[in-house]
């Protein structure tokens, strides 16, 4: 029995000094898996705010992840050839700056999460998960035959996108920016979590009736949630376009929307560590899965199963043993 | 555009739609009776496509693999009902949801490691090979058009089924009420076991259908199992009908976009870009057809709420 509090920062403290030891002993791969594992972590806290705290269980997140890593692909790409994006009726050229690139990702996240959102809101329950599935298919689908970046093949960056005073090709360094946007996410989710806003949320997940009773617009309330979700999925996508130098529609397919999902169901629904915990397993999983059998998957699929059907909570839900419904 | 092309892509269209209901119709019934949401199965059609291409390989028959693809399917269905999905009915869906996700890597790597990453191919039997020539002088796949009759056949066999024998009285009893048919002595582990198998069967069917147009690969029942979802979304959950009704739309409207948008944008655009861009929106339609017809009819154009 560990109090979460400790159990989150115990968290926060791994995910960091793993990376700081590898970088002492001179294993770059690791700090990678680490900044992965980071990202991931960060697409996954956003997924959390919908499905752990609203109950909104969204199977289309791949749409705002993928939306996010385009953003920085058409951008960066458009950068590379110096051609501009758009030149009427106002010159829009391409950027490889990180923030400027991590704006519009958010922002074309949450309107794509708005207009989702605003359809499949109007639906609950099974149609509402099978709703956001079928959305989400559809950027996969437009991706796939839409040849001006890419198509099918994605689309491939040369050179890292730059941060004002930082070396984002040193990997120590780009942890550090993942890092530090993971925990500023993590630190703004608690607040929002625990602010009215937060509550009205829980409270209408937990007893939906009752909220519209005392007056909760639980459209709105659902609405704006899922639109801060979309919006912090798409960031972790632009910043996983960076780590790989590549965006291709796998970011949009729906195995990326099931994972996103794994990541908080390992690490425990609606718990705020829960995504880290879950993607660092997660991670660590694939990599030492990886290592043993090429049909990795296999015990992926196995274990996934066994968290679901016997250990429910997760990693951090198990640990700190303190009751959070999910149920909906 | 020629009116021959055109019933052509109709027919086409018709043969899509009936395979889709194949799969959306098992999903549908499984929903219904239990509850439960499936995602493994798409891979219980891609079990049906590997049980008849082996089956073909192996005896050259058709009907036998067409035959093995049924059982095959309806044996697997069985065996994660009883070991799997029947822990998960009282679960809420995110459980379904997850616990059915990990069936699919399961199932997807398990073929992946039986029969290799490359694809199998199923031939269309001799009888059933060429084309004939329907009234109006057109000439279509026989193929296709038996596919066509069996969904439809099926269809009817599984209205039939539903509202007229005892099984069907029960399926229809334990949407209902659950613990009443239960009181009533229906042995309801057995029944959800049997509606499972039932759908897992006609996925399979689908599947092994398929697998004579197109190649059978691991990963093959995912891009089926989400038009299927589409389909039930605007059809209505648990409805047989409206699974009908939508598969048949999202076949028309999938197969016609395909070929008629890039011909529409072609008329006022050069040709290339009329295709990239009639191509892409094609790959929408259906998703803005479903977005349709939620704006009007959250619940599906045959469901209840």
């Amino acid at each position: 029995m560990i109090r979460e509090r400790y159990l989150n920062l115990l968290i926060g403290a791994l995910l960091l000094i793993v990376p700081l030891v590898a970088l002492q002993l001179d294993e770059p791969f690791i700090i990678t898996l680490a900044t992965k594992a980071a990202i991931l972590a960060l697409a996954g806290v956003g997924l959390n705010l919908a499905l752990g705290q609203g109950g909104l269980v969204s199977f289309g997140h791949a749409a705002y992840f993928g939306i996010g890593g385009y953003a920085m692909g058409i951008l960066a790409s458009h950068a590379q050839d110096y051609a501009p994006l758009m030149e009427a009726p106002f010159l829009i050229e391409g950027t490889n700056l990180m923030p400027v690139i991590w704006l519009v990702a958010i922002v074309a996240s949450a309107l794509a999460a708005l207009l989702i959102g605003a359809l499949s809101l109007r639906t609950s329950g099974v149609y509402f998960i099978m709703v956001t599935l079928a959305f989400g298919q559809m950027f996969y689908y437009f991706t796939i035959s839409w040849p001006a970046y890419g198509g099918e093949d994605g689309l491939s960056i040369y050179v890292r996108n730059q941060f004002p005073g930082v070396n984002t090709l040193d990997p120590i360094q780009f942890f550090g920016i993942c890092f530090v946007v993971l925990m500023a996410v993590l630190f703004l989710v608690n607040r929002l979590n625990k602010s009215p806003f937060g509550l009205a949320l829980n409270g209408a997940h937990q007893n939906e009736e009752r909220a519209l009773t005392v007056g909760i617009n639980v459209y709105r309330l659902r609405l704006v949630a899922f639109v801060i979700s979309g919006a912090i999925t798409g960031l972790a996508g632009a910043l996983f376009a960076d780590l790989n130098r590549f965006v291709s529609p796998t970011m949009f397919s729906w195995h990326t929307s099931g994972e996103i999902m794994v990541f908080i169901i390992l690490g425990g629904v609606a718990r705020l560590f829960g995504p880290v915990a879950g993607a660092a397993v997660y991670i660590l999983l694939e990599h030492m899965l990886g290592g043993i059998s090429e049909y990795w998957q296999i015990y992926l699929g196995l274990i996934l199963l066994f968290v679901v059907l016997f250990a429910k909570g997760g990693i951090v839900g198990g640990l700190a043993r303190r009751e959070v419904r999910h149920d909906g | 555009m020629s009116s021959i092309l055109i019933i052509e892509q109709i027919l086409n269209g018709l043969q899509f739609g009936v395979m889709l209901f194949l799969m959306a119709a098992g999903l549908t019934l499984i929903f219904g009776v239990m509850g439960l949401i499936n995602l493994a199965h798409g891979s219980l059609y891609m079990v049906g496509a590997f049980a008849a291409a082996a089956v073909a390989g192996w005896t050259g028959s058709f009907l036998l693999a067409l035959a093995a693809s049924l059982a095959a399917a309806a044996l697997f269905g069985a065996l994660i009902e009883l070991t799997v999905i029947r822990r998960l009915y009282a679960r809420d869906h995110l459980d379904q949801v997850l616990a059915t996700f990990a069936l699919i890597l399961i199932f997807s790597e398990a073929t992946r490691w039986v029969f290799g990453s490359f694809p199998l191919f199923l031939n269309i039997p001799e009888a059933l090979s060429g084309t004939l020539t329907l009234p109006g002088g057109i000439e279509y796949s026989r193929y296709r058009l038996t596919i066509i009759l069996i969904g439809l056949a099926v269809a009817v066999g599984l209205f039939l089924l539903i509202s007229k024998t005892r099984v069907g009285m029960r399926i229809r009893a334990g949407e209902n009420d659950r613990e009443m048919i239960g009181a009533l002595g229906v042995d309801i582990s057995v029944l959800y076991t049997l509606v499972f198998a039932l759908g897992a069967a006609l996925a399979g069917l689908s599947g092994a259908l398929v697998g004579a147009i197109q190649s059978v690969e691991v990963g093959m029942g995912e891009p089926v199992l989400i038009l299927a979802f589409v389909v039930i979304v605007i059809g209505g959950i648990g409805s047989i009908k409206g699974a009908l009704a939508g598969a048949i739309l999202v076949g028309l409207t999938d197969t016609l976009g395909r070929t008629m948008l890039p011909w529409a944008f072609a008329v006022f655009m050069d040709p290339a870009a009329a295709s990239s861009v009639g191509s892409a929106l094609a790959s929408m339609l259906i998703y803005i057809l479903m977005a349709g017809v939620l704006l009007f009819k959250p619940t599906g154009l045959f469901g209840s709420a």
